[in-house]
């Protein structure tokens, strides 16, 4: 008898844990979803900063920031298609290749075929003419002729050595 | 974002998860050192800061076309030699390498094969390196001949191709970021060199530790960086970046922006002849009746420099400066005068290198071509007199 109840209190001991994990899971799932959804619900925003927590700036807060028609973590130039633009072609190289390079339509479509040929570069669908056309508006080739001039010099008197 | 503990943060302390990448932290390189590109790395010197004789690895150039690679083990690396020209499949360890042939030290120009691309119209796609990207280090290593003599080579060998360590930018495994090579009798020549050392020091990592192939006066790119395996073709060595328009300029001279066939494109050789002024940096102000002194370097690939001048008129009159032989072959060579102006105002000082074929560097852009290649017109700098 008395062994037949403590095999019991064992099950029901077991059982309740196992209940618990198990509600504990779908709240953890819950929640996850809940944050997936609108994560701005899970931040304090009442809170008071107490002697123990400074401010600072996160990269999260201004992800996408725009300042002065520049895309601040990219450095592309504002326009539309930008997103688009982020969002394919730097994933493998930095928006800085794209930027140094200034490319007609024609050209730009080539470099594009040149990637998805060689480079592992994706079909990019509807979204190729959002990009050729944000590049051709936003860098398009200009003319340099066959010498510039001299720019940016920046004048110092020179002490000889 | 809410720091908890911020409080306890010491003063000037950079939190690691604001921290960005610091190329110049990261590569030991100048602060006036430009970058082209993050991802890949590509960073270029500004002429003043050529100046030194050898090339200090603060203003080497870098110009990658994949990752860097990650964890490399000096002690594990081989080298393995392969291909259908080799007689026998053969490799090495860093330490055979080393214990078994003689060491030689060269100073060896390398310049990629795109520098002053960003001058070229119509715009030349790629990075848009401006003068920056060359340098002449001294390099030590052994020969590439001593090594492929020990190997073994068939004579039907035509070109080497290397393979590397870096990684594709997609991170395909399958995929190499670049295998370029040389022909064979650039392979044998005695200054090309399976090197260990730059400037007396282990190769910075981003430079090619722990072992580079170095083929001076050739395109920089021939110059494999990180190599673990070079194979013996007997045909012109077909990996990355050696097909299509890579590295290739039209074999017959084309109008600025015409469309090149593959099939007409020419593989890159040995480099043009080009100078820089690296003393004084551009903008220099000067007071009238003063001499000014300028200096810099001259190189041109395969062959010497004859004879270096500068124009203070905008080409019209040219004047020799000073030239010095090179430190050894391929290793460029140093130049200085010292100009005298004739009245106030504003000038151009212009340097024009002459290689040992008679052939000078042209004040416009020289040919255009696709991939904006090759360009060696003419340094200048500018110069005020008051």
């Amino acid at each position: 008898m008395n062994k037949q109840n403590n095999f019991r209190k064992q099950v029901k001991s077991i059982y309740s844990v196992l209940v618990v994990c198990f509600v504990m899971v779908i709240l953890i799932g819950v929640l996850g979803i809940a944050y997936m959804m609108d994560p701005s619900a899970f931040s304090f925003k009442g809170d008071a900063p107490s002697s123990e927590i400074i401010g600072t700036t996160s990269e999260d807060d201004d992800w996408d920031k725009i300042e002065n028609g520049i895309h601040l973590r990219t450095g592309f130039k504002d326009g539309e298609g930008l997103m688009a633009v982020v969002n394919n072609c730097t994933n493998c190289h930095s928006a800085q290749l794209v930027i140094q390079n200034r490319m007609n339509e024609e050209r730009w479509v080539e470099t594009i075929r040149w990637m998805q040929k060689t480079q592992n570069l994706w079909d990019l669908g509807d979204n190729e003419k959002v990009i050729i056309n944000y590049l051709v508006t936003n860098y398009p080739p200009m003319s340099k002729g066959r010498r510039e001039a001299l720019t940016n010099i920046q004048w110092y008197p020179l002490k000889e050595e | 974002m809410e720091i908890v503990f911020g409080s306890n943060i010491p003063e000037n302390y950079t939190l690691l998860g604001l921290q960005d990448p610091d190329p110049f932290q990261l590569f030991n390189k100048d602060k006036e050192m430009v970058v082209l590109n993050s991802k890949p790395w590509n960073m270029e010197a500004v002429a003043h800061l050529l100046d030194d004789r050898i090339t200090p690895n603060k203003y080497m150039f870098i110009r990658n076309n994949g990752l860097v690679p990650e964890n490399i083990n000096e002690k594990e690396w081989t080298i393995t030699f392969d291909g259908e020209s080799v007689k026998e499949k053969k490799s090495f360890t860093l330490e055979e390498l080393k214990s078994k042939f003689s060491h030689h030290t060269y100073q060896l120009t390398v310049e990629c094969g795109g520098n002053g691309r960003s001058e070229f119209d119509p715009p030349a796609k790629g990075n848009q390196w401006t003068i920056g990207a060359v340098g002449c280090a001294s390099w030590t290593g052994v020969r590439l001949k001593d090594v492929l003599k020990e190997v073994g080579i068939k004579d039907d060998a035509v070109y080497i191709g290397y393979h590397a360590a870096d990684q594709h930018l997609s991170r395909d495994p399958q995929k190499e970021p670049i295998s370029r090579g040389v022909p064979m009798s650039k392979a044998l020549q005695d200054e090309t060199l399976l090197a260990f050392k730059m400037n007396g020091e282990d190769i910075p990592l981003v430079h090619g530790y722990p072992l580079r192939l170095v083929c001076g006066g050739w395109p920089a790119s021939t110059s494999g960086k990180w190599v673990n395996r070079i194979s013996i073709r007997n045909i012109v060595h077909d990996g990355e970046k050696m097909m299509g328009t890579s590295y290739r300029v039209p074999c017959h001279p084309v109008a600025p922006g015409e469309e090149v066939k593959d099939e007409d494109m020419c593989i890159l050789e040995s480099m043009p002849v080009k100078s820089l002024i690296t003393y004084p940096k551009s903008g220099a102000i000067i007071s009238k009746g003063k001499k000014l002194n300028i200096r810099g370097h001259a190189w041109a690939g395969e062959l010497e420099i004859s004879k270096v001048s500068y124009s203070i008129d905008f080409g019209a009159t040219w004047s020799d400066c000073t030239l010095e032989k090179p430190a050894n072959r391929l290793a460029w060579q140093h130049f200085k005068a010292s100009i005298g102006f004739p009245k106030t105002g504003y000038y151009e000082v212009w340097a024009r290198a002459t290689d040992t074929h008679g052939v000078s560097q042209p004040m416009l852009l020289p040919g255009w071509n696709p991939k904006g290649y090759l360009n060696n017109a003419c340094h200048r700098i500018a110069v005020k007199v008051s």
